[in-house]
């Protein structure tokens, strides 16, 4: 059960003056299970990647394999896959649209053509994930406060039960207290429900402290696919490309140039203390 | 899909057509859109022709491009086509069952069907060399007289420079609601015409309202600008005539002559 991109390459606009060439020759797997970090520069096709996993966007070059079978086949069904793997672009709550919050958390399952029944339990248990109390349940979602709409459309594309779930950016424009609420949702969703989980984010303290393996893309390139710590260890390759490191490993690289002996592979406010308390014992 | 309307869509390239004076482009093109109501026979069709060609080798727009405008508007042109093919008394062809062929409506149908073709395409010349900002600019001072008789001209070119300029935005909004709604096993492709409808309230529901929440942004932050109309206004880039611009001027003037006198005169 697995997601393998084999040299997929897409370019928006082919032969006009406009073409844009997105993705160039990317490969990597998804297996069970994991949780991943996508990062790059903004227009680094970090967007076009994830269209790519659930079929929106078909490779040009290349080939996309779910659990075995071709994405792009002919016969391959579509819908069965974006079912199975939930995609949540940029300000998901720009996609509400029904008159109360119930019915369109519902809107995705009522397409997976389940009975009523089902339906209503899907989105039930869904805003339930999404810590969304009962008594929104009957109101407009456009009444709601931005981290709210955010839950809400969220839980419009749990209700559909993916096995993958890729979100972009899911924390942009939200409060503090939103943003944990959302990364703390995404955590329970990948410990407690084993959805594999791929995260794109831009901040690299977020992706350190959740992700299991970290793809680096940079301009339409996969520069990096390694667990955080390595990648995190390219401190001058990655500000080359428009990103940093966590604060605290960069705290860690100063302190090193300073003359204090302080470990180095730290990506964590918690393995930075312990690392400082290391050398004052 | 969406990305096959080029009506109002410009495309970046240096050209002599790129480089001419905006008003120059809209006079042109007003030129060449009545001009193809002035001509009488085929004649006038070859020289409109010529001149269309010159204009898109001049253009540097692949030609490829401005036929993708012509893909949405193909029922429209079999519909003209196949009303005048038989609506068309004269001198019967052929004749079956209830519907009968003249030579009158070929000419009609065919004359019809390069006369709409030319339309789109002569107007595509102008966008796709004419940046929107440029176009509105050109259409400000073009119009600027009729300020005297109290015509809201800036208000207007500022009206459609905003809609000019919002086109490819929601065009990008559309692609992407459609996107995360197509991600949610929405389907806007099969079933028949009032399924379909139905289905595209998902689509137009959030577009409306993100419609809506952008032209909101964009009045505060015109606001937050100081922008209170036009008067007092200037431009960052005045227009001004080139010798190119005059020269355009004198070609226009010599094919709309041609049009009118050289189809007549062979005819007499």
């Amino acid at each position: 059960m697995s997601i393998i991109v084999n040299h997929v390459s897409y370019s928006y606009n082919p032969g006009t003056a406009m073409e844009v060439k997105a993705l160039n020759d990317i490969s990597f797997t998804v297996s069970d299970g994991e949780f991943i970090g996508l990062i790059g520069h903004t227009g680094c096709g970090k967007s076009t990647l994830v269209q790519h996993l659930n079929g929106l966007l078909k490779p040009q070059q290349g080939e996309i394999c779910y659990n075995g079978e071709n994405i792009s086949d002919a016969d391959y069904d579509l819908r069965a896959l974006r079912s199975r793997v939930g995609l949540i672009f940029q300000y998901p709550e720009h996609q509400l649209f029904e008159e109360d919050v119930f019915t369109d958390v519902s809107f995705g399952p009522r397409n997976q053509g389940l009975s009523d029944s089902e339906i209503e339990m899907r989105a039930y248990e869904a805003l339930t994930q999404v810590g969304i109390p009962d008594e929104y349940f009957y109101q407009s979602p456009f009444d709601l406060s931005g981290g709210e709409k955010r839950r809400i459309a969220i839980a419009g594309v749990l209700a559909m039960k993916p096995e993958v779930l890729i979100l972009d950016e899911p924390t942009a424009g939200l409060d503090p207290k939103g943003r944990e609420d959302i990364l703390n949702l995404i955590r329970n969703l990948h410990e407690k429900e084993h959805i594999t989980i791929i995260l794109v984010s831009h901040s690299m303290e977020d992706i350190a402290e959740y992700a299991d393996r970290i793809l680096v893309m940079h301009e339409a390139k996969l520069v990096y696919d390694d667990s955080p710590r390595s990648v995190f260890a390219h401190e001058e390759e990655l500000k080359a490309m428009g990103l940093s490191v966590p604060a605290v490993t960069s705290i860690m690289h100063l302190l090193r140039e300073k003359g204090v002996g302080v470990r180095q592979d730290v990506i964590t406010i918690e393995e930075g203390l312990k690392a400082c308390l290391e050398i004052l014992h | 899909m969406l990305r096959d309307i080029t009506l109002g869509q410009y495309y970046p390239t240096e050209s002599v057509l790129h480089k001419l004076d905006p008003r120059v482009k809209l006079l042109g093109t007003l030129v060449f859109l009545v001009s193809l109501f002035l001509i009488p026979n085929f004649i006038g069709y070859i020289i409109a022709t010529i001149f269309l060609i010159c204009m898109i080798l001049l253009s540097k727009v692949p030609f490829s491009f401005m036929v993708r405008g012509l893909k949405a508007v193909v029922i429209l042109l079999l519909v003209t086509v196949i009303i005048n093919l038989f609506a068309t008394p004269g001198e019967v062809l052929v004749s079956f069952w209830k519907f009968r062929i003249t030579k009158e409506g070929i000419y009609a149908s065919v004359f019809m069907m390069l006369r709409l073709i030319y339309l789109i395409i002569g107007s595509s010349i102008m966008t796709l060399t004419t940046t929107p900002a440029n176009l509105t600019d050109g259409m400000e001072k073009a119009l600027s007289p009729l300020s005297l008789i109290r015509v809201p001209v800036h208000e207007i070119a500022m009206m459609m420079s905003i809609a000019l300029s919002f086109i490819p935005i929601l065009l990008e909004e559309t692609d992407k609601i459609m996107k995360a709604q197509m991600a949610r096993g929405a389907d806007f492709e099969s079933g028949n015409l009032i399924r379909r409808v139905k289905n595209m309230i998902p689509l137009l529901v959030p577009l409306f309202i993100s419609a809506f929440r952008r032209a909101n942004d964009l009045a505060m932050a015109m606001e937050a600008r100081c922008y209170r109309g036009g008067d007092g206004r200037t431009k960052m880039k005045p227009l001004k005539y080139h010798v190119n611009d005059v020269i355009a001027y004198v070609l226009l003037a010599l094919y709309l002559a041609a049009v009118i006198v050289i189809p007549r005169v062979i005819l007499a």
